[in-house]
This record gives C-alpha cells, sequence and structure tokens, in this order.
C-alpha cells in the first residue's frame, strides 16, 4: 500500500512547506564532502594573528582592499556561531579604524559554502523567548553597522548563501556570485518554523521588492544565482572555472576573489555604481507597491494563501508576514523590533522544535551507520519495469550508477524507458540539465527483456507483482545468473523478507528495500534485514540509497515492515469511521486539518482500494481480526464493483476530468451503508474521530519500536513524517508523544477502549512512559 | 501579463510599435533606423500585422545574410585600431641566430613509408564580408586548388584522391571537395571527400591522405581545407520550417490558410549558427575566457600575445616570407594577393576594447581573438618515391601525429596541451628537438592558456599521467610568421596553413623538426611532427 501511497501525498507536503522540501537544502549539510581549503589562510597574511588569535575569520590587504576570510575551523560549513560573529566584528572594527583601507571583500575559505544560516544550536540553547530575541537584536545591530560601512563591502558567494549568511550579505554593499551549480541563496527558517531573525525580513523587500521577498521567505525555495541576478539579489555572476595550474574549485574561489577586489576598488572610486538604473518595468512596479492599498492586498493574498495551505498549524508564516508588514507600514524601527520579537516567540514553539528535530533525524539518516561495503556497489540491475521499477532506475541513473532495467514484455520496457527519460527531459525544460547531460545519463540506462549483463550487476532489485510464487520464481532465475558477491533486493511492500529469502540459496545476500511512490520525490526508502540478512549486505543497500539520493530508515523484518504497519492502522480505523457514518469527505478533512497532508480516504483512493484490500488482507491475517466487518471485506467488496479509486475514475469518490472539486461516489455510499455500524456517542465528537485515528498510529509506531523493529525513536519519527505523512509540525509520532505526554495519550485510549476493546490497549512501552514522565523518547 | 517580443525584421513601421508600448531604439539590420527589438504588451495587432509580412517574407525568401553582415560590421569595427604606434619588436637578430643547419637523425623507419609535403599554398585570407563576400565556399576551394596546380605544374589526373575539410557547410555544395576538384579542372575520375573535425579539419584531411599513403592505396593525394564565413546557412525556426514543409504538402487553400493562421511570432525569429558547443551550449569565446582566468592569464599578457602576432605577422608579409599565398583574381573585383586582417596595434589601443563574452570582469576581447575568416588552402602530398619519380623536391616529410580529446566545458580549448607530449612521445623526440613551432592561435588567452599548462607541474601530474612538466616552447620558436590571431582563421583552412608554414619555416631557419599542434571544438585536439626534407 505505501509503495504507492504516496504519490498525492508529495505534491500537498511541497504546498505545505513541510520539512520534506528542506531535504534538499539540508543534503547539502550532511553530504559536503569538500574539504577545507587550508592554503587560504595559511598563505594570507593574517594582518590581525599577531593581536589575537583568531580562527575563524582572518582578513588580509590587497592593496586598499581588505579581504576577510570565513572559515569555520570546527566544521565542514560555516554557520554563524558566536566565535564567527565576534571575530568577524572584531576584525570590521579594525578595518574600519583602518583609514588605509578603502573597501572589503568578504568570502569564504570553504568550498562549497560562503554561510549555510546561523548556527542552530544557538537558538536551541535558547531557554526562553528573551534569550533568542536578545540574540536576534544583537545580530541585528552589528549587522545594521555592516550596512552603514563607510567603506564597500563586497559578499563574494560561492556554495550556500542560507539564512543567516543571507542576512549577512544582504546587509553588505554588494553581492557577487559564482554561477555554480552549488550556488544558492535562500532564506530556508520557515522550514525549520522560525523566521529570518536577523533582518531579512526588514531588508529583503526592500531589495528584492514585497511579492518576491514575501514569496523567499515563505516557501524557504533555495534561490539559484542565475534567478538571483534577476531578481536583484545579486549584482554580478562569475562564471565557475575549470581546472588550472590548480584544482578547479581552488582556483573559482580565488577568481571570484579577485573579481571582488576589482569591484571593491571600482565602488571606492566611484567607476562602479552601487545601484542600476531601474527599467519601465521596475520603476512601475515600485510605483504600484507604493500604494499602501495594494500592499494591503498583497498582505492580504498572502495571509490566505498560508492559512489555507497551513491550517493555521504553523505559526512562522504568519509571523513572517506580520514582520514585513510592520517593516514597511510602521518604519524600520518597528519592523527590526517586531522581527526580532517575532523570532524569540517562534525559537520556542513546538512546532520549531519538532521541524529541527526532524531536519537533525534526517541529517542522521543520510549516514551510512554500517560501515564501508566490501565492494562499491555501481551496477545495478532492476526486475520489473513498472512504475516503481522506473522510478528507482530513475533515481539510480540520474546519480551516476549504471542500471539494467529488465521486463517480460516490450511494452512494459518502452514505458518504463519514456518515464525515466521524460522526468529528466522535464529537467531539461525547467533548465536544471542540459540535453547533453540528459543523454548521457540516459546511457546509463539499459532496458532489456533478457537477463543479459546480470552477472556483472552488484545489487538486483525486484519491483515485480506483490505474489510469493513470482517473487520466487525471479529470485531463482537470478541466482543462477549472478555473481556470488551480487545482494537480491526486493521492493516489497507487505510480503516478509524472510519468506522471500526462504527461496534462496544465500539468504544473507537478501534484504528489503522498499522504496515509496513516486520514487523520485519520497525522499523515504526503508531497508529491511531479516536474522539472516550479513552486515556488508546492509551497508551495500545503504550506501546505494544513499547514492539514490535518500533518506535511510533500517527496520527488522515484520509483516508490514514499519511505515505500512502504521498506515494499516490509520487505514482501518479509517474504515470503521467510515461504517459509523463519519462521511469521506468530513473525515478527509477532520484529518487534514489535524495536519496530514492528505484525508484517509483520498490516500486510498489515491493507493487504490483494490491494493489497500490486498494490503489490508496480509496485515489483518498477520494481527488478526478486530471485531465487526474488517477492513478488508470491506475494500474488497468495494473494488469487485469496479471501484478501485482514482486509477479507474471511481473509487469512494468520483474522478471526473476536469473537475477538481470531487463529489462521493453514491455507490460506494450504499456499500457502506451495508455494513453501517452506530457511533457511539461518546467516542465519536470531531476531536475524538482524530485521535482515534492518531493513537492508533502512534501506538503501532512505538509498538514498533518496543518489539524491536525500530532501532531508534529518530528513524520512527522520519519514516513516519517522510513515508507516511505524519504532521511534520509535531516531528513524528515519538516527538508527539513527549510533546503531548504519554499519560495524555493513553488517557484518551483507556476511553476509547472501554468501548471498541483491545484495539486501543496502549502497548507496554508507551504505559512506561505514561507512568514515569520524566521517560522521554528524544 | 505576457510580455512579446517582436523582431521588425520586415521593417515594421516604427510609429506602429509606438502607439503599442514601449520601444527600444537600436538600429534595424534592413532599414536602419526603425526600430528593431520592441516590446509590446497588446500581441494581437502584431499578429495581424506579422502574419502578413511573414508571408510576403516566405514568398520573397528575405536574404538573411544581411544579418550577419551587420554582425560582421561590428567586429571590423573593434579591428579598425590605426597602425601607427605599433610596437615594432626587431625580429631580424632573433631569425638570424636560428638560421643554423641541424645534423639530427632523421625519423625515418624500416617499413615505415616516407611521405612528403609537395607544395602548400592558400588563398589569401580575408576577413568575412570583405572582397570575398560574393563567392560561395567551393569557389575558394577551387582558388586553392587551381593555385596548386600552377605551382607544382602537376597534371590535372595524377592525383588518386582528392580530400577537403570544412566546419560549417554550405548545404548546396555538402561535399565541397568534388564540386572544387570538378570546377578546378581535375579529371572527373578522382574520387574527392568532404571531412569535418572543426578547426583541425584541414589537419584530418592530410592525415587521412598520410593514411591512405601509407597503406598502399594511393601515391599522391591532394588534401585542403575550406572555410566561408561571408555567408553561413541560417535557418528558420524548427516549428516555422515545419509549417512551410506541411505547407508544401497542403492540398486545399483552406489546409494552407490554416497552417499559415497557425504561425507565431515565436516562429519567425531565425536560427543563427553560433560558435559554440553543442553539448555545454557555451560559446568558444566564453569558455575561452574560462579558461584564461582558470590558468591567470591576464588581459595584459593577452592583448601583449595579439600584438605580437600581429607585428610578427606584418614582418613575415613585408618580408614576402609567407610564400604560400597565392594570388586570386576575385570574379568582379580586383586580384587578391595579401591577407587583410593583419593590424598591429599598440597596447593603449588593444586595452580600450570591452570584454567580448564574459562581462564586465572579462579578459577575451574582439582584438585579441582569431576573427571571422574566408580563406581556403591546398596541399600536395605524396610518398616520397612517387615525387622524387615526377621530378618533385618535396618541403617536408609529414611524420608522427595524434589526435587527442578532453572536456568539452573546461578544457575546450587545451588540445595542444594533451597533443604535444602524445607526438614528442612518439616521435622518440624532446622539446628541445624541436626547432620549429607552430600552434593555431585560437584566442590569445588559449595560447598563454596552453603555455602555463605545459608549464605546470601539477597538470602534468594530474591530467597528462606525467611526473613533471612537459615545459612551454620558448617564445622565440614560436609562430614567427605570426598565426591565427592575426593572419585569420578560415576555420577548416588553417591546418594546412600550419603545416605549409612549418615547412617553410624549417627551410628559412634552417632547423630540422617542426610541430605544429592545434585545439578544435568539441574539446579536440591534433598534433604533427615534421621533419625538414633535406636541402
Amino acid at each position: 500500500m505505501c509503495a504507492r501511497c504516496a504519490e498525492h501525498l508529495f505534491e500537498e507536503f511541497q504546498v505545505e512547506m513541510a520539512v520534506v522540501r528542506a531535504a534538499g537544502v539540508f543534503s547539502k549539510f550532511a553530504t559536503n564532502k569538500y574539504p577545507s581549503l587550508s592554503g587560504h589562510a595559511s598563505r594570507s597574511l593574517s594582518v590581525s594573528s599577531s593581536l589575537t588569535a583568531r580562527t575563524h575569520v582572518s582578513y588580509e590587504l590587497k592593496d586598499d582592499v581588505a579581504v576577510i576570510r570565513l572559515n569555520d575551523p570546527t566544521a565542514k560549513v560555516n554557520t554563524l556561531t558566536w566565535q564567527l560573529q565576534s571575530e568577524l566584528m572584531a576584525v570590521m572594527e579594525e578595518i574600519w579604524a583602518n583609514g588605509a583601507v578603502k573597501g572589503a571583500v568578504l568570502i569564504s575559505s570553504k568550498p562549497g559554502n560562503f554561510l549555510a544560516g546561523a548556527d542552530i544550536k544557538i537558538i536551541q540553547s535558547a531557554n526562553s523567548s528573551e534569550e533568542a530575541t536578545g540574540f536576534s537584536r544583537q545580530v541585528q545591530k552589528q549587522l545594521e553597522k555592516f550596512e552603514k560601512s563607510p567603506i564597500p563591502i563586497v559578499a563574494a558567494i560561492h556554495g550556500l548563501c542560507l539564512g543567516g549568511g543571507l542576512e549577512l550579505a544582504i546587509a553588505c554593499q554588494y553581492r557577487i556570485a559564482t554561477k555554480s551549480k552549488n550556488t544558492f541563496l535562500g532564506t530556508p527558517e520557515v522550514k525549520l518554523g522560525l523566521l529570518p531573525g536577523l533582518g531579512g525580513t526588514q531588508r529583503l523587500p526592500k531589495l528584492v521588492g514585497l511579492p518576491e521577498a514575501l514569496d523567499m521567505m515563505l516557501t524557504g525555495r533555495n534561490i539559484s544565482a542565475d534567478r538571483a541576478k534577476k531578481m536583484g539579489l545579486v549584482h554580478q555572476l562569475v562564471d565557475p572555472l575549470g581546472p588550472g595550474t590548480k584544482p578547479a574549485e581552488e582556483r573559482t574561489i580565488e577568481y571570484l576573489e579577485e573579481v571582488a577586489v576589482g569591484v571593491a576598488k571600482g565602488i571606492a572610486n566611484k567607476q562602479v555604481p552601487l545601484t542600476k538604473e531601474k527599467s519601465l518595468m521596475q520603476k512601475l512596479q515600485d510605483t504600484v507597491m507604493g500604494l499602501g492599498q495594494v500592499r494591503k492586498m498583497i498582505y492580504k493574498t498572502a495571509s490566505e494563501k498560508v492559512q489555507k495551505q497551513t491550517k493555521g498549524l504553523y505559526p512562522a508564516p504568519v509571523k513572517i508576514i506580520e514582520s514585513v508588514k510592520t517593516g514597511l507600514e510602521h518604519g524600520t524601527k518597528a519592523g527590526y523590533l517586531a522581527e526580532s520579537e517575532n523570532f524569540g516567540k517562534l525559537t520556542v514553539t513546538s512546532e520549531a522544535n519538532a521541524l529541527i528535530g526532524l531536519y537533525h533525524g534526517q541529517v542522521t539518516c543520510k549516514k551510512n551507520h554500517f560501515g564501508t561495503p566490501e565492494k562499491d556497489v555501481k551496477r545495478l540491475a532492476i526486475l520489473g519495469a513498472g512504475l516503481m521499477g522506473a522510478g528507482i532506475a530513475q533515481v539510480s541513473v540520474h546519480k551516476g550508477l549504471t542500471a539494467i532495467l529488465k521486463d517480460t514484455t516490450e511494452e512494459s520496457i518502452s514505458r518504463g524507458h519514456e518515464q525515466v527519460y521524460k522526468s529528466l527531459n522535464t529537467k531539461v525544460k525547467k533548465r536544471a540539465l542540459t540535453s547533453f547531460e540528459r543523454d548521457v545519463t540516459m546511457s546509463n540506462l539499459s532496458v532489456q527483456l533478457d537477463y543479459s549483463g546480470f552477472q556483472s550487476a552488484d545489487i538486483v532489485i525486484e519491483a515485480v507483482s506483490e505474489d510469493i510464487n513470482i517473487k520466487h520464481k525471479v529470485l531463482k532465475e537470478v541466482e543462477a545468473i549472478i555473481s556470488p558477491h551480487c545482494i537480491f533486493a526486493s521492493n516489497t511492500s507487505t510480503l516478509p523478507i524472510k519468506d522471500i529469502a526462504a527461496a534462496s540459496k544465500h539468504p544473507e545476500k537478501v534484504i528489503g528495500m522498499h522504496y515509496f511512490s513516486p520514487v523520485d520525490k519520497m525522499p523515504l526508502l526503508e531497508i529491511i534485514t531479516t536474522d539472516e540478512t550479513s552486515k556488508d549486505t546492509l551497508a551495500s543497500a545503504v550506501s546505494v540509497g544513499l547514492k539514490q539520493g535518500k533518506v535511510i530508515i533500517v527496520v527488522r523484518d515484520s509483516p508490514g515492515f514499519y511505515a505500512n504497519r502504521c498506515i494499516f492502522q490509520t487505514m482501518a480505523e479509517a474504515i470503521i469511521l467510515l461504517q459509523e457514518g463519519a462521511g469521506p469527505k468530513k473525515l478527509d478533512s477532520l484529518m487534514t486539518s489535524f495536519g496530514y497532508p492528505i484525508g484517509p480516504v483520498s490516500l486510498s483512493d489515491e493507493v487504490g482500494l483494490d491494493i489497500a484490500a490486498h494490503v489490508a488482507e496480509n496485515l489483518t491475517k498477520a494481527f488478526g481480526v478486530e471485531g465487526g466487518h474488517s477492513a478488508h471485506t470491506i475494500l474488497s467488496d468495494l473494488s469487485e464493483r469496479g471501484f478501485k479509486g482514482r486509477k479507474s475514475g471511481k473509487g469512494i469518490y468520483l474522478y471526473e476530468d476536469g473537475t477538481k472539486d470531487r463529489s462521493v461516489n453514491p455507490e460506494a455510499e450504499e456499500i457502506l451503508k451495508k455494513y453501517k455500524v452506530a457511533a457511539p456517542p461518546a467516542v465519536s465528537s470531531d476531536s475524538d474521530r482524530q485521535y482515534r485515528v492518531v493513537s492508533r498510529f502512534v501506538n503501532e509506531a512505538v509498538l514498533c519500536l518496543q518489539e524491536g523493529i525500530l532501532r531508534n525513536p529518530v528513524e520512527g519519527d522520519i519514516g513516519a513524517v517522510f513515508g507516511c505523512g505524519f504532521p511534520p509540525f509535531h516531528g513524528g509520532p515519538f516527538r508527539f508523544v513527549d510533546s503531548m505526554g504519554a499519560e495524555r495519550l493513553v488517557s484518551i485510549m483507556r476511553r476509547f477502549e472501554d468501548v471498541y476493546g483491545n484495539r486501543f490497549t496502549p502497548c507496554q512501552l508507551l504505559l512506561d512512559h505514561a507512568q514515569d514522565p520524566s521517560k522521554k523518547f528524544h | 501579463m505576457e510580455t512579446y517580443y517582436v523582431s521588425s525584421l520586415w521593417c515594421v513601421p516604427r510609429h506602429f510599435f509606438d502607439q503599442l508600448g514601449e520601444t527600444d531604439q537600436s538600429n534595424c539590420l534592413f532599414c536602419r533606423g526603425s526600430a528593431v527589438w520592441s516590446r509590446v504588451s497588446e500581441p494581437l495587432h502584431i499578429y495581424i500585422y506579422i502574419f502578413v509580412c511573414c508571408y510576403i517574407n516566405v514568398l520573397l525568401n528575405i536574404e538573411y545574410s544581411l544579418f550577419l553582415n551587420d554582425i560582421i560590421e561590428d567586429d571590423k569595427e573593434c579591428f579598425s585600431l590605426s597602425v601607427s604606434g605599433a610596437r615594432s619588436l626587431s625580429m631580424t637578430a632573433q631569425l638570424q641566430a636560428q638560421v643554423q643547419t641541424k645534423s639530427k637523425k632523421t625519423l625515418a623507419r624500416p617499413g615505415v613509408k616516407n611521405i612528403v609535403l609537395v607544395e602548400g599554398v592558400r588563398t589569401p585570407f580575408l576577413l568575412s564580408g570583405t572582397t570575398y563576400a560574393d563567392l560561395m565556399p567551393h569557389d575558394l576551394a577551387r582558388a586553392a586548388l587551381q593555385g596548386l596546380l600552377h605551382r607544382t605544374g602537376l597534371p590535372k589526373d595524377a592525383v588518386d584522391y582528392i580530400i577537403y575539410g570544412t566546419v560549417i557547410q554550405e548545404v548546396k555544395t555538402s561535399n565541397v571537395a568534388r564540386e572544387a576538384a570538378l570546377g578546378a579542372g581535375f579529371s572527373d575520375k578522382i574520387p574527392a571527400h568532404t571531412v569535418t573535425m572543426a578547426c583541425i579539419s584541414s589537419n584530418q584531411a592530410m592525415t587521412s591522405a598520410v593514411g591512405l599513403i601509407a597503406a598502399g592505396q594511393c601515391d599522391s593525394v591532394v588534401a585542403g581545407g575550406v572555410e566561408f564565413m561571408s555567408d553561413v546557412p541560417i535557418r528558420h525556426s524548427r516549428k516555422m520550417r515545419k509549417t512551410m514543409l506541411s505547407l508544401n504538402r497542403a492540398k486545399t487553400l483552406g489546409q494552407r490558410l490554416s497552417l499559415i493562421g497557425s504561425i507565431r511570432l515565436a516562429h519567425l525569429s531565425p536560427e543563427l549558427p553560433a560558435v559554440a558547443e553543442f553539448s555545454t551550449a557555451e560559446t568558444m569565446g566564453h569558455s575561452a575566457d574560462r579558461l584564461a582566468a582558470a590558468f591567470g592569464v591576464s588581459r595584459i599578457e593577452q592583448d601583449e600575445f595579439a600584438v605580437r602576432s600581429h607585428t610578427l605577422a606584418k614582418q613575415a608579409q613585408d618580408a614576402g616570407l609567407l610564400q604560400d599565398v597565392i594570388s586570386f583574381k576575385v570574379p568582379g573585383r580586383d586580384i587578391v594577393s595579401k591577407d587583410n586582417g593583419i593590424r598591429p596595434s599598440s597596447m593603449e589601443q588593444m586595452g580600450k576594447l570591452k570584454p567580448a563574452f564574459v562581462k564586465p570582469h572579462g579578459t577575451v576581447t574582439a582584438a585579441n581573438s582569431s576573427f571571422l575568416t574566408d580563406g581556403a588552402s591546398a596541399a600536395l602530398i605524396m610518398s616520397e618515391e612517387k615525387a622524387l619519380a615526377m621530378g618533385y623536391k618535396p618541403k617536408a616529410y609529414l611524420r608522427d601525429f595524434v589526435y587527442v580529446s578532453q572536456d568539452p566545458k573546461d578544457q575546450l580549448l587545451l588540445g595542444p596541451t594533451y597533443g604535444t607530449p602524445k607526438v614528442l612521445e612518439r616521435a622518440g623526440l624532446t622539446m628541445s628537438d624541436i626547432d620549429v613551432f607552430e600552434f593555431h592561435e585560437a584566442f590569445a588567452g588559449q595560447i598563454m592558456a596552453n603555455m602555463k599548462a605545459l608549464d605546470s607541474d601539477w597538470f602534468g601530474q594530474t591530467y597528462l599521467g606525467r611526473k613533471s612538466k612537459v615545459g612551454a616552447p620558448p617564445m622565440e620558436k614560436f609562430n614567427l610568421w605570426g598565426g591565427s590571431l592575426s593572419l585569420g582563421h578560415p576555420f577548416g583552412a588553417t591546418g594546412c596553413r600550419l603545416v605549409t608554414t612549418v615547412a617553410h619555416r624549417l627551410q628559412k631557419e634552417g632547423g630540422q623538426y617542426g610541430l605544429v599542434a592545434a585545439c578544435a571544438a568539441g574539446g579536440q585536439g591534433h598534433a604533427m611532427v615534421i621533419e625538414a626534407y633535406p636541402q
């Protein structure tokens, strides 16, 4: 079920500014592999070294321009730590005091990043909102000095310039960025439930205009260098260079510095103007934005959109609009004050806490904790060119692996090939890829009907139909060809891996790799080990997943593994609620207003009711039937009548082309009426209905931890948010229990248990936590 | 509201746009004076007007070449620096120092045929859009072939094969070798084919000839190259072409009208051939600028090298050293007998030019790049026995050669760096054995970058798989009679000029070995060792 469940889910996520998208941003933190360029620091005639031992910021004079270099020796990326801030300010004071200096260049010595943001530790360690406000005020004042600097400061940006980094850059007089693919500017604070608290909400609207600024801050999206130039966020672009008499990265930074020094001199000599003459369009836009009425309309539209997309569950976007508005309508002073106060308030919200937790969890799940595989995995072979198989092939070749995609009919391999091509071609159309890069990437994919080339594969991933006999058949066929080191991975969504491995001659080489659909968009990969799976097999599977850019959780074999097991609980309860007459639309809106990106009924339709029935059958068998008609019976009844969900045009809802507003399928309603049961009034309030769905999910997640299916709560949270659509602002089921209190959850569940019996019985681990409030998952 | 850009190729009256919206005041390429690029926010009126214009355009088949002329005009402006104040580098002393007889062992090998260059000629290389403007590519190639016949007295049926190199093909004469050979009066029994390998196309033609002779297939082959940049194929847009082709097939008036009605503004912009890499979409000048920056080549270094090239070319021209140039009576025009792109200028004048590709901080300008050139070359290549049997005195032996290729993005123009050590190794020679260097000068920045790459230990170790650097060619042996920067660079014809120049310089300076190296689009390169024929 879950293998396909999230297609829709993801799109919703996107709109919702959920942390899913932060994946892109933050992956950079985790995967930055550049060594620090120590050459720079040692070569610079550090003027200050004799005075104080500065470790993070150094500067040297090039003629009359001071080149200030940021380099945090304790981390792979520069962040605005206390140390860096204080050293930077000390350096600036020295430079400002030196009358011979006519200009300054601010640059990073680290190749992959300029300044990736404020230090999250500072925010997390703040004990109160006042403390965080104080931090914001202090940096605001420092950046004000930058803005009012008597000499021009040029920010030379290569790599990430995010959050606090961008706020520092826009306080400078001039910005030059490299056109590198790794250069991104942006304000991702909203993804952490925060706002740009270092002057960003005040300076950005003035720099790029109100609509663009709001868009940047409310979505937290990354802005490429080209786009930044068009928006007016940077003044000038520099091309990244190839290798010369030294490595490309090193020379590119030097070149950037040379150009920036030239510009700083130019500004000081008044040869380079700081402001470009505005085009008619810009002038027009400025005039329009000058009208209070227009601005009012923009605030209103933005607020409405935010409300619609967040259902009022995320406080940060509201505060961002509020801060921007205060600055523009009541003056800069009030604006900065509002910004820092709102920043303080946001840092202590549970939403920010949860989102920051997810960010950390994601960083953890993007590392291989199982060592380096004995043999580097380069060649994949994928069985089954369906949606999943082709999706796996796509993420593999896109990241430089080679893949064979095998199926049994020409039609299916042709479709699979087209799926991969189409996805790459879309990137070409969006100019994220050149047509040449697309062609080279496609050359790493081979689609075929036979097993040729399988003998040199390092891993075979099967994505054939969910039938144990077919799985056994292909496993045997493949094992006859593949080399001894080759791993056999199954992308099953419910079949136990040990049952599949039973047919294998090398069960230690068999593992589960459960991808989520659509594979190229869903960041999660659930890896399943059996008792027999070897450690190296696991390490290899994880390394493949990481190469494919996945966030990985590793779970033990069990029916439905982790993600699907939890979703099944949600679905089963949703069916019962439908039997009780909750009404599909009402139920969906109840759950979306709780924070789910998509309601359970719509989700079932998206997944396909036949598939849902199939999963329900497997899991019902495994976990036993709980009273009355099981979800399985009702789902199969629906799908047998041809109501298979969106793909058949009719499910519980009716799907008609051209209309977004879908109505409930009256025939499906008839069937549901057949199974109608009375709703017990004691547990049928809106809030109770929400908690019935959520508590079963959470209890199952905790049970998975108790049974040792999950290795730790962090992976449980990541899996639930990225795989099952658990509301991101709750941070996942475990953080949800922590913040809500296990005791409260248990007491709610006990109430349900009184009515429905053991399906609401809290698991032992949850009870332990309820008894001892000091016990926390995080 | 969407904004539409309208090209007034069709001389849309100025006031027409003024009524509709903002106008951008630049000159029309055709009628000079009315607006070219205009922004209009109301597309409907424009559509109606453009439909009519477009249809007329299709009917009249407007000469797009006017377009190119204008671009070339711009280029010329950049070059119209006055000759006064040129830095004169005294070359006489250097030249004299070079003329000394050397007695190194020959590269002849047992069992390997000696293949010789009997003669090499070229038409004068002219700036595009000048005297050759009304010709076609095969006219130029024919002139070179006739010059070769004239100079060698070769019987018109005495060659076995003819090969030509070219880059931008005239669609009417796609096998330009055959058209030129027939027109030059060669026997129609001599097969001819055309090769293309960007700027090393005529090198490829020559080495193909060497291959045919070495394999015993032929004894004497004419190889050459031609490029004609005064006229290049400019196409309708793909969508427009599709509509026009469908128009051919349309049977009824209704079908035709509906096809004409489907034409949109965007379909009307023509496709210009760009000197850009297909794989990276980067123009060569842009890549050269990045390459120069990667190797830390300064603007001054580039300008100095360009001035050197022009100065040396001028001296060589004045001293009558460019013997490979033949006179060519252009139909309807005067006799042309000199290259017309040689213009030595002062560093001050060079410094005034703005960067042409990377703005505003780039270093490659129009004056330190090679310019768009028309020209053709031809060479007679034979086995040594055949040449001697026919009573020729060969000019040089063509010895080892290599082709190399590398990253088309960041090392597009580093062919010479990769080719030089490889060909020297093949020939068993070292840098110091070489007396004459002729490198193709695409851009001054490209030459300087190659010099620095050859002189870098890090580059040698990292990219050439060597223990240390190759070493840069000494400047006193390097491109002493000018180069592509000053003489001009007709893409397909340059290779023959390089080889012939090496042969002539070896004779003049008394050296034994010469080295040709060139870069080419696609990130490819070529190098060849040439040995003087005993005098």
